[in-house]
């Protein structure tokens, strides 16, 4: 049992010889988390908008000055017609142009109504969606404002009003980094556990050190130990500092209990450590166990609900999900941290976790052999 | 006397490629075996056979009475073995290098202590104790890693190559270190390119194509191939197989 | 030049041999695509919630009725209490309760005024926005049917949206070209970053270094095969957003395959200079993901918009050749625009590979003589 203890003092000796590794292994999280609590924030603001007005009336300057000085908005200035204004478009130079047309408030005064174009860049979907819903509302505003001024009394409405009171609870001003950094704290982890620790064994490979251990009398269960611990110590003492990073820095609130948080955050780290002596088992370079890990990464985190969310993707998708380990961890980052769920709410997550961190450091010991 | 390592038709295939064919010898305890071969003669293969790092094809073979099929942890416990691939940390201190190695062999920590100290000192090197491996010469690594892998007292060491690239000043102290080894009763099983370190040797045995060729004392080998060097048996051997 | 020509076969050697790491160099911007192309949606179906109805009315009844039958929402559970709501959530399966107030109905039929609250869990934030916002048309169109309009009010302003460039608001516009400067980067830069530092690290850097082949040889021959194996991967996700995914190429596709080859020169670039600065493949590695990586996903405007980001972040993201890159795929593959609009870009990227590409020859030479 002491030679699991020579191998943990020997990882750590090497870790902490290894300098720039070493602190870019401190800076990843930290600066992983100031790059997405500040990045991450899907708020449309600052939008271009350019100008083609053809009426050049009262109503239309009016109607335009709405679009100044607000938040949203940057209004960049007029141009004389379409064709320039689309120009605009091509060029990024403008988001969303309004296009007033000749006899605007002509045709509001004579017909009773009249119609304004908004042209709008939808490369970005979602975006231009947002975007188009402001510019309406304040064109809806502008249009009732002028309605009272010409309309003296105001129609009384009939029948019943439906007021909707809208809560956004755990995170009542919607900050992105609140509902990123819990996200994040555990997204770090397999990084550092899964990674490194899959690079470190198949360097010891590369180099054939690993030839030599392997003609000691260290059993199997000593050597995935000895190497499982170094690592999980180091993955703790990461997402402590991303903890206090989030707490001091991002005044994420943590509702729910620390000892259940780092609890989860050690069996996930079991877990990563786990894939990475997988990976090693089966690979022969670093360069492939790098391109592996990566691989797992890419698919973990996309279909993680880090970004969108996890119960709109279709079927199979789902299928796919129940074996992504990332999404559990995710799940009970915020269900914890925000919401200070119980372990009794977490239970399933933590029968997913624990299945499967068992699992890979199972196939992890069946498939590292001393004898090939 | 107990034979420290007993082979019957040892085989190991890779594919279709047969890399020790049907070797069949055995070597007594506290003996000194030289295992001689051109490049690819299979010696590298055979060695991690009987170290229990590589499943035999077909055949049998002993270790200090253990089954290298389903025996390989108890050999691990009585053998040493340095491998053609320098294989220390580079960066761990000499300091550490031991430490580590005895500690994984399950020394105390008394033993590590002495043992550290000992070797050290034995290679006189005092003053590069604390230094990172990687910044020693080549001769002072092979002689470290030498002593490593006798830092557990195994009943048996396989040494592969661990002379090349050293030069004969260093080569001589190596050997050095062997016969005080062999004299302490160790078994050494050794592996080399040079013939005058074959002279060295109590027996020898020339491998050629996977197999076999001569097995003898150097003055045997010498005598009946009618040379008087074991360059000469070296030469003759290699070049009957390639005008075969 | 025969002599570079079997260096470049050597390294092609290495790769082939390498079938796993292929098989994910062309696995991953696969994967990449049919994710973000098909599981990725923020389309909400089915999505459970719980309905606290102090009410029992028509109504409320009927609104409930409405929300359910929309296809977007499912009732999970049907609770009792305020204080059922916190632990509802909690558990995390429900992420929206309607709450209807006691006489509700009565309220709404008689007095003309009711209100109805929706309770989202936002510490799923994305999934809240959107839950609320169905759930809010829902009702107010609900609420339009018990209401219709009296005649034409007057001084009507229509207004006409038009999404230019993208009519079905496809959200593969965006993220095709993310994944492709994502993929170029991490094949050029990180592959070619990580084989010179696999190189040093097994010795094997000396050897070549004395061999009869110039410095910039062995540097061309050793980034040529990646470049190779970068260019067939940006067609391929090229090709993958025009017929899978119905991107249009609406400009030259000449064009966009030499600026994809400029991207990959300077995602090379990069990997040189981090080569030169890394010893070892975990640190070569490192560096590309911290350096490169994660600025290029968070600060290209891949995944969050650049102009909702702080100053000090917008500047950043001006070194960010990415940046460059996906405005340069947009601009040539859906606006259908030329150099004349894209020369700025172009300028951008070509004086970055320059610089990029001196400093790393210039820091080169110190270290491998
Ligand atoms: N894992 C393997 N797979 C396939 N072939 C192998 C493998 N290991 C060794 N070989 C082949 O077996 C043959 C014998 O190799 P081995 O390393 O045992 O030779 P050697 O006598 O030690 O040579 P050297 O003096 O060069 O060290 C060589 O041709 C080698 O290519
Ligand atoms: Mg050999």
């Amino acid at each position: 049992m002491t030679r699991i203890r020579f191998i943990i003092e020997k990882e750590f000796k090497q870790i902490f010889r290894n300098a720039v590794l070493l602190r870019m292994m401190l800076a990843a999280p930290v600066l992983q988390l100031i790059l997405l609590a500040y990045a991450a924030n899907f708020e449309v603001k600052n939008l271009n908008i350019v100008v083609v007005d053809q009426d050049h009336t009262t109503y239309a300057q009016r109607l335009v000055g709405k679009f100044r000085h607000i938040d949203n908005f940057r209004l960049k200035g007029y141009v004389p017609a379409y064709k320039p204004a689309y120009r605009e478009l091509l060029a990024s130079r403008a988001d969303l142009i309004l296009l007033i047309p000749p006899h605007f408030e002509r045709d509001l005064g004579k017909e009773n109504r009249a119609s304004i174009q908004l042209l709008v860049n939808a490369i970005d979907g979602s975006k231009a969606g947002i975007a188009s819903g402001y510019a309406q509302t304040i064109i809806r505003n502008f249009n009732d404002e002028i309605r009272t001024e010409t309309v003296a009394v105001q129609q009384p409405a009939t029948g019943g009003r439906l007021e909707i009171e809208n809560q956004y609870w755990y995170n009542p001003r919607l900050e992105y980094k609140t509902f990123m950094v819990p996200g994040i704290l555990f997204e770090l982890l397999i990084l550092v556990g899964g990674m490194i620790a899959a690079l470190n064994i198949v360097r010891e490979k590369e180099i054939g050190t690993q030839e030599q251990l392997n003609v000691t009398p260290i059993r199997k269960h000593e050597f995935i130990l000895g190497k499982l611990t170094p690592f999980v110590i180091i993955g703790l003492v990461q997402f402590t500092m991303g903890l206090l990073v989030g707490i001091f820095l991002f005044q994420i609130p943590v509702v729910g209990s620390v000892p259940l948080m780092y609890g989860f955050a050690f069996l996930f780290l079991l877990l990563c450590v786990g894939l990475g002596l997988l990976i090693s088992a089966i690979s022969e370079t670093q360069q492939q166990a790098m391109f592996a890990v990566f691989f797992c990464l890419v698919l973990f985190i996309l279909l993680s609900g880090l970004f969108s969310s996890t119960e709109n993707m279709p079927t199979w998708a789902q299928y796919l999900n129940t074996l992504n380990p990332l999404r559990y961890i995710i799940e009970v980052g915020r269900n914890v941290m925000l919401k200070g769920s119980t372990f009794r709410d977490m239970q399933s997550q933590f029968v997913a976790l624990l299945l499967m961190a068992v699992a890979l450091i199972s196939l992890a010991s069946w498939r590292y052999r001393k004898t090939v | 006397m107990d034979k420290a390592v007993i082979t019957n038709k040892l085989t190991k295939k890779f594919g279709d490629f047969v890399a020790t064919n049907e070797i069949t010898f055995d070597v007594a305890q506290g003996e000194i075996f030289g295992f001689l071969g051109a490049n690819g003669a299979g010696k590298t293969t055979a060695i991690r056979m009987l170290c229990g790092l590589l499943k035999p094809t077909s055949g049998d073979a002993r270790i200090a009475g253990f089954d290298v099929y389903r025996q390989t942890e108890q050999i691990k416990q009585v053998i040493g073995y340095m491998s053609q691939k320098f294989s220390l940390y580079e960066d761990l201190t000499v300091r550490e290098n031991i430490r580590f190695y005895g500690g994984i062999y399950g020394l105390n920590r008394a033993d590590l202590k002495a043992k550290s100290d000992q070797i050290i000192e034995q290679l006189n090197l005092g003053s590069v104790a604390d230094k990172l491996v990687a910044s020693l010469p080549l001769g002072w690594k092979q002689r470290l890693a030498f002593s490593v892998a006798l830092v557990h007292n195994p009943r048996i060491v396989f040494l592969d190559e661990p002379t090349g690239g050293v030069d004969p000043i260093t080569r001589r102290q190596f050997w050095d270190m062997i016969y005080e080894a062999a004299d302490r009763g160790t078994t050494i099983f050794v592996t080399t390119h040079y013939m005058d370190e074959a002279e060295y040797c109590n027996r020898v045995s020339i491998m050629v194509d996977g197999r076999i060729k001569a097995l003898d004392t150097p003055s045997g080998l010498k005598r009946s191939f009618g040379t008087d060097s074991m360059d000469g048996v070296f030469q003759i051997l290699a070049r009957g197989t390639s005008t075969k | 030049m025969n002599r570079f020509f079997a260096f470049v076969r050597k390294e092609f050697y290495h790769i082939q041999r390498d079938r796993r790491t292929v098989l994910i160099l062309f696995g991953m911007p696969l994967v990449m695509v049919i994710l973000f192309g098909f599981a990725l949606t923020n389309e909400i179906k089915n999505a459970q919630i719980a309905v606290l109805d102090f009410d029992h009315g028509q109504h409320s009844q009927r609104i409930i009725d409405r929300l359910l039958s929309s296809g977007y929402f499912r009732l999970r559970q049907s609770l009792t209490s305020y204080r059922d709501i916190e632990a509802t959530f909690r558990q995390g399966h429900v992420k929206l309760v309607v709450v209807f107030p006691p006489n509700f109905t009565n309220d709404y039929a008689h007095d003309g005024l009711a209100q109805v609250q929706l309770l989202a869990d936002a510490s799923e934030q994305n999934t809240a926005i959107s839950l609320t916002n169905y759930a809010t048309s829902i009702i107010q169109s609900y609420n339009n049917e018990q209401n219709p309009p009296n005649a034409a009010s007057p001084l009507q302003i229509s207004v006409e949206p038009r999404m230019v460039f993208n009519p079905d608001l496809k959200g593969a516009f965006v993220f095709v070209p993310g994944v492709m400067a994502m993929v170029l980067l991490l094949v050029s830069a990180l592959m070619t970053s990580v084989t010179i530092a696999r190189e040093k690290e097994t010795g094997t850097m000396e050897v070549l270094l004395v061999s009869p082949l110039s410095q910039l040889q062995i540097l061309f021959g050793k980034v040529l095969p990646y470049l190779l194996l970068s260019f067939l991967n940006g067609c391929i996700i090229i090709a993958l957003g025009i017929f899978l995914l119905g991107i249009p190429l609406n400009g030259s596709l000449l064009l966009l395959l030499a600026e994809t080859l400029l991207f990959i020169f300077l995602s090379l670039s990069l990997g040189l200079l981090i080569s030169t600065i890394a010893e070892t493949q975990l640190v070569a590695m490192f560096a590309s993901l911290l350096l490169m990586l994660m600025p290029t996903i968070f600060l290209s405007g891949f995944i969050f918009p650049i102009e909702s980001m702080p100053r000090a972040l917008q500047f950043i993201s001006q070194i960010i050749p990415a940046r460059y890159f996906i405005d340069i795929v947009k601009g040539i593959m859906i606006k259908g625009v030329g150099l004349g609009y894209l020369w700025k870009e172009t300028l951008v990227l070509v004086s970055m590979s320059a610089l990029l590409m001196g400093i790393s020859l210039h820091n080169l030479k110190p270290r491998l003589e």
